[in-house]
This record gives C-alpha cells, structure tokens and sequence, in this order.
C-alpha cells in the first residue's frame, strides 16, 4: 500500500512538472526579451529608438530608429485586415447559414489547407506571381512593397478568421432568428441584422487573433517587401518589426545585436498586448 | 417567399447574397489556384536525384535528401520530448489539479504560448539553447524550440480528448479500487489516444511549416550527416528553412517550388491524416 501511495505521489509530482512547463517558458522568454532588450533601448534611449526615423545599423555612425518598422507592422496588419475581414467574414457566413452540406463540405477543407500551408510557400508564390503582378499594373521599377505584404498576409489571416466566425455565428440561438423571420424579415436581413450582431463578440476574438498573426508573421513577408527600411508606403519597399531580425540576425554583430533584441522585446509588447485584448474578448464571451 | 418586398429589401438582399457567394468563391479560387500553381511549377523538378542526393558544389547540382532527414529527425526530437510533456501537462490539468487558480494559470500560459510568433521562438530559443547552453545553430537547439512551440497544441488536443472519455468510466475505475495513476495508464490514456494522435500529426505540421524559428536556432545547414547523433550537432536546415535559403539567397526558384511542392504533399497528408484521426475520436 505505501508503495502505491509513493508512486502516486511521484506521478503527481510529475504531471504538476509538466505542466509547469508552459508557465516557465512563459517565464524565461519574457525574462530573457527583456534583459536582452532593455540594455541597447537605455543605451539608444527610448524616444529615439521608438520614435526615430533613420535605421542605419550598419552605417560608421549607426542610427537606431525604429519608427518606420513599428508603422509598417501597424499599416501592414490594418491593411490585411481590411482586405482580410470582409472576406473571412463572409465566407463564414456562407459557411455557416447559406451553403448546403455538399458545398460546405468543399469550402470548409479548403479553408483549413490555407491554414495548413507554410508561411515559405506564401512567401514564394508572392514573390513569383504577385510581386512581378503588382510591378505590372501599377508600372513600378520594383514590385516589393507594402502591399505585395497587405495581400500575402490577408491571404494567412483569413483561415483564422472564418473559423472563429464561422463558430461565433453558429453559436447564436435559433430563437433569434427564428423570431426575426417570424415577423416577417427575410434570411439575409435576419443573418445581417440578427446573427451577426449577435455574435460580434467572437468575429471580434477572430479579428484579434488575425491581427496577431499578422503582426507577428516574418517569412512570408521578408520574401515580398523589399526589406528597405523606408517609411511605409503603398509603394516603397518596407521592412516589418519581424522582418528587421530575421533579415539582420543572420550578420550582425555587437551593438547591432542587442538593437535587434530589443525590436524583438517591441514585437513582444505588441503581441502581450493583444494577447490580453484576447482574453477580455474571451471573457466577455464566457459570461 | 420574397413577394411584396419592396425595391430597397429585394435589392439589399440581392446584393448582400452576392456578396456572399463570391467571397466564398474567392476562398476556393485561392486555395486551388495556389496548390496548382505550386504543382504545375514544382512536381517537374521533383527528380529522384533531387531527393537522393545532397548539394554539390562541384558538380553543380542541388538535392535535398540531407535536409529530408534533417526535417525528420526534428520533428522526431521535437515529438519525443513535447509528447510526454504535453500529454503530462493535459493530464495534470484534466485529471490531478484541483486548484481552480493555478488551473487558470497554466491555462493562461499555455494560450499565451500559442499567442507569441514564432519568430520570437526563434530569438529566445537562439538565446537561450544556442548561445547560453552553447549548442550553437543545430538541430538539438532547433528541436527544443520546436518543442515550446508545439507543446499548446498537444497539451489543448490532449485535453480535448480526455474529456471525451466518460466520467463513469473514472468512477467504476476509482470505485473498484484502482488508484488514479493505474486509471489514467489503463483507461484514461488508451480511451483518448485517438485525439493523442490527432495533436502528434497537428504538431508534426507546424514544425513541416516552420521556418523562423528555425533560422537561427538550426541554421541552414545542407551537408549529409548520416548518423542521428552526429546530426543533433550540427547545423541543418528543413525543407521549408531550405525553400527560403534557395529562393532568397541563390535565386534557385525551381529549386523552391519543387520544395514547394514537396511541402504540398506533407501538408495535404497531415491535413487528411488529422481529419481521420478526428473523424474517429468522435466516433
């Protein structure tokens, strides 16, 4: 019996450990963002380096601004959400209250295998096709730009948004609708004017989560935006928060380093913060 | 049915079913023209050589079967040490914890990890296993990376499944005696291992996927390292690590799409393989 009881204890012990897995990396990445983050942000100082507009970390004089990566990573995930929620959301909306068992049945797979598809091969194809498109029709010298990276990234962020809504708006009580149609409105007005606003709470958890993997997507945008660290511009090559530190981590060195880390602990506070968004969302749901 | 509405209605109906269908369209145009893209541009170049040799300098010619198998034996590292971790993990909070706020804690945790871009990964675990516990760029340091990156997606599957298993069936297992170790390794495991497999094949298609955080942490290494061990050492970059260092870096965009396509054929497998796994834990 005391055997039993010893390995049971073990056992616990054990799963609590793992479970404490998560927690300490939690822990040790936001610790380690910021010991190795704040050092060059004193150094540089903090008006500077946010609100500075010149990044040259490579010049005999390096300036450290990183105002044109922070509003490109803003413009670059207003503009995919932009293009990206109308789409997400109707396509949810198809989804959920229009097609039939047959074509949901196709748009629903399809939707999950554009989730599935690695950042890379975004990446390529928007190099490939839409970067020499976008140089054609708009007559540019050089098709990597801001919205060569608006589109790629409308592309990733829909797969999360139609999920989400098409989860939201399934949620919402038949009563509803069934109300809305028995005094006389037609489907589409009882879907546009009863559904969804009963179910903004989770579209909106959808958005969220979509604005946070556009932020934090680097690949695909590294191929497609020129890396040029512009202010942003439809038109003009841009650089990303997260393409700055996978294009310069590959070769730089010293001061430049912890510059980098230090846009890295930026990108962090982003995501932190919309991580919490996330969960007051959530929330809000539960209750 | 739509008798006696007026102009404004039927038009505003007309126009928002509109609406709707092409977005719907539009998904679909996207998906398949991009798989076929991919396949019309990439399957050409998808040669046995390509596949069964490594890169050569000298002789000009590009394979990957080197970065085939430094893909697999990171997502074989990854999946041995996130496996037992996530299951555990999933366990402990299904099964053992009855302190509602750590609960909320470790849930917290594990949804703030889903959160953090992978790039971030990338940094840290540079950081940290690279550079701090001086593995250097390899496939070991990739590998942990992967296995913090992952590990939401197992622990959140794991729990999916454990809660299917009836609560009866933990009750006549506690009832006849069994202590809670004996029932979760007899009945609560063995009755979610579907959902189990379902997470594994989820995680395996991250890490196919990754490329970011990856860069730093594994490198774009492209030499043959036949041993398993040996490899764990070195620097080696997975296919989809090596689909950038081609197109980005030499220009090779045949090389890319032949990756490219190579990557189609995991993702629609894993894809299918998941949904199958699902399919019969529901059943």
């Amino acid at each position: 019996m005391k055997v039993k009881k010893t390995i049971e204890r073990i056992m616990n012990g054990l799963f609590f450990l793992c479970g404490m897995v998560a927690v300490i990396s939690v822990i040790a990445i936001t610790l380690y963002m910021i010991i190795c983050g704040v050092p060059a942000i004193k150094e540089i100082g903090i008006k500077d380096f946010l609100f500075g507009k010149v990044w040259k970390s490579t010049a005999k004089e390096p300036l450290y601004g990183i105002l044109p990566f922070i509003l490109t990573s803003i413009y670059g995930t207003i503009g995919a959400v932009i293009i990206g929620v109308p789409i997400g959301l109707f396509t949810a909306i198809f989804l959920a209250k229009i097609a039939n068992k047959k074509v949901a049945g196709v748009v629903r797979p399809a939707v999950e295998l554009l989730s599935g598809i690695p950042s890379v091969v975004y990446g390529l194809i928007g190099m490939v096709v839409l970067v020499p498109a976008i140089m054609k029709v708009f007559n540019l010298k050089n098709g990597t730009c801001l919205l060569a990276a608006i589109i790629v990234l409308a592309i990733m962020i829909l797969p999360s948004i139609v999920t989400v809504s098409e989860t939201a708006i399934l949620a919402v009580p038949k009563e509803y609708e069934e109300a809305s149609l028995a005094l006389g409105a037609t489907k589409i007005e009882t879907i546009f004017k009863v559904t969804i606003p009963a179910a903004k709470s989770g579209i909106a958890t959808g958005i969220v989560l979509g604005i946070g993997r556009a932020i934090g997507e680097a690949m695909a945008v590294m191929m497609v935006a020129g890396n040029v660290p512009n202010m942003p511009k439809m038109f003009s090559s841009v650089t990303f928060l997260t393409t700055v530190i996978s294009k310069e981590m590959s070769y730089a060195t010293g001061f430049q380093r912890d510059a980098l880390y230090s846009i890295g602990l930026v990108l962090f506070v982003f995501i932190m913060i919309i991580n919490v968004v996330l969960n007051v969302f959530l929330k809000g749901r539960e209750e | 049915m739509d008798n006696g509405l007026s102009m404004k209605r039927k038009a505003y109906g007309i126009v928002l079913k509109t609406l709707l269908y092409t977005c719907a369209v539009i998904t679909v145009i996207l998906l398949v023209s991009l798989i076929g893209y991919i396949f019309y541009r990439g399957i050409g170049n998808v040669t046995w050589k390509f596949l069964t040799t490594e890169r050569s300098a000298l002789k000009k010619t590009i394979g990957i079967f080197p970065n085939i198998l430094f893909t697999l034996y990171t997502i074989f590292t990854s999946l041995i040490i996130a496996l037992p971790v996530g299951i555990g993990a999933a366990v402990y909070l299904n099964e053992y914890a009855t302190n509602r706020k750590l609960v909320k804690v470790l849930e917290f945790a594990t949804e703030t990890l889903t959160g953090i871009p992978s790039i971030i990964f990338g940094l840290v675990g540079y950081l940290i296993f690279a550079q701090k516990l001086h593995m250097g760029s390899s496939i070991l340091a990739g590998s942990l990376t992967l296995v913090v990156m992952i590990l939401p997606t197992i622990v959140r599957t794991t729990q999916e499944a454990l809660k299917t298993v009836p609560y009866s069936y933990r009750e006549g297992a506690v009832g006849l005696g069994a202590t809670k170790w004996y029932m979760i390794r007899t009945i609560i495991l063995p009755c979610s291992i579907d959902g189990i497999v379902g997470g594994a094949i989820l995680a395996v298609g991250r890490i196919v996927g990754e490329s970011a955080a990856l860069l730093f942490t594994a490198g774009m290494g492209y030499k043959l390292v036949t041993g398993y061990l040996d490899a764990l050492h070195t620097s080696g970059g997975t296919l989809s690590v090596m689909l950038y260092f081609y197109v980005s870096e030499c220009g090779e965009y045949d090389v890319g799409f032949a990756i490219a396509a190579i990557l189609m054929i995991l993702v629609l497998i894993i894809n299918f393989s998941a949904k199958f796994a699902k399919r019969k834990l529901r059943k």
